[in-house]
């Protein structure tokens, strides 16, 4: 990150008052008075990028309020919402998760949108690792392959709602594309079946969503949907988690302990057909 | 006895607890009288009750072998789930 990105950024959201730096990884997110400056990966598809960023659901998805661009970085600015506060974080709010993508799943698919970017990211997420990595390992035995062409969030996570307004909405729509729906419930299924999210709450962010109409999976059987997206999910954050681990020169944690574990068993276990 | 069809040998075997006389020679089959009604009644029963689907997928872990979630840990990497 150039030193001076996050004073660039600060000049582009037109706000005075000190920035917060809410994300530094791929991407840079600062947050200045009421707006959030957001600057992209370098290397980022900007045609895909702006398709995105075109894509209007009020009620459902954040609008950006511009555009910009900082050397080869493009930035976006955004609205804040209200922070998630101590209680968000003992309570998730599974059941408004739920609600919101259902609601995503039923629009039409807007025209000139490209795939959704969650395959994507499972293979960034473990082009990082060595070769003999079980995360890497596991990789190899993915289906990557879309079972559908709906629209979808594409890296849906607790972190991708916000409230505005006291109304939540879904942000992030830089993996937003077509695809199968199933993958935005999966990185949930995917902590569930690693024993990170308890039954209850899985049945209730599940519950949620098939009460508000949520088609991506079958409500008699929802794992004949989910078994593929959620293996896929099971890799990237265990890899995403190995990878930090290393890069930081720590110990994984009890997360990444359980995810890695869980990559053993899919190795073992070959997809139901 | 003999088969009523081709004047075979018929054995009885005991199959779920209905017997049957089957024709060594034909293979035909002979019930004696309720015992199709019992079949029947066997293959509704197999087809009301299908099993109940699988509460996770087959290469999950951690709720049931006594280890897994522990709301009281979760705080030292709940903030994994707000982020990507």
């Amino acid at each position: 990150m150039p030193p001076d990105l996050v004073s660039q950024l600060v000049r582009l959201s037109g706000r005075e008052g000190p920035p917060t730096v809410l994300k530094d990884t791929r991407v840079l997110v600062i947050r200045v008075g009421d707006v959030v400056v957001k600057a992209h990966p370098a290397g980022t598809d900007e045609a895909e990028l702006k398709a995105r960023l075109e894509v209007r659901l009020p009620g459902l998805l954040l609008e950006p309020l511009g555009t910009d661009r900082v050397g080869d970085r493009f930035v976006t600015i955004w609205p804040a919402g209200e922070p998630l506060t101590p209680d968000d974080l003992e309570t998730p709010p599974w059941e408004e998760g739920g609600r919101l993508l259902a609601r995503l799943h039923a629009q039409p698919l807007p025209a000139g949108l490209p795939p959704m970017g969650g395959p994507a990211r499972v293979t960034r997420a473990v082009a990082q690792l060595e070769p003999g990595d079980l995360p890497r390992k596991a990789y190899q035995t993915l289906d990557l392959r879309q079972r559908g062409s709906g629209l979808t969030h594409g890296d849906w996570h607790l972190g991708q709602l916000i409230r505005l307004d006291g109304a939540w909405l879904l942000i992030d729509p830089d993996d937003l594309g077509y695809g199968d729906p199933a993958w935005d419930l999966a990185r949930p299924a995917a902590w569930f079946a690693s024993g990170l999210v308890s039954p209850d709450e899985w049945n209730l962010f599940l519950g949620s969503y098939l009460a508000a109409g949520g088609t991506a999976v079958s409500p008699g059987d929802p794992w004949r949907e989910l078994d593929g997206p959620a293996r896929a999910l099971t890799v990237q954050l265990a890899a995403t988690a190995m990878a930090t681990a290393r890069r930081d020169n720590t110990a994984l944690d009890e997360a990444a302990e359980a995810l890695i574990s869980s990559c053993e068993r899919i190795l073992a276990t070959p997809p139901p057909s | 006895m003999q088969c009523p069809k081709c004047r075979g040998n018929m054995r009885t075997f005991d199959r779920n607890g209905v017997h049957i006389e089957q024709c060594d020679n034909c293979r035909g089959i002979f019930l004696d009288y309720g015992e199709l009604e019992t079949l029947s009644r066997m293959e509704n029963q197999w087809n009301a009750a299908p099993p109940p689907p699988a509460p996770g997928p087959a290469w999950g872990g951690g709720h049931h072998g006594g280890h897994g979630y522990h709301h009281g840990h979760r705080k030292s990497w709940v903030n994994a789930l707000f982020s990507s």
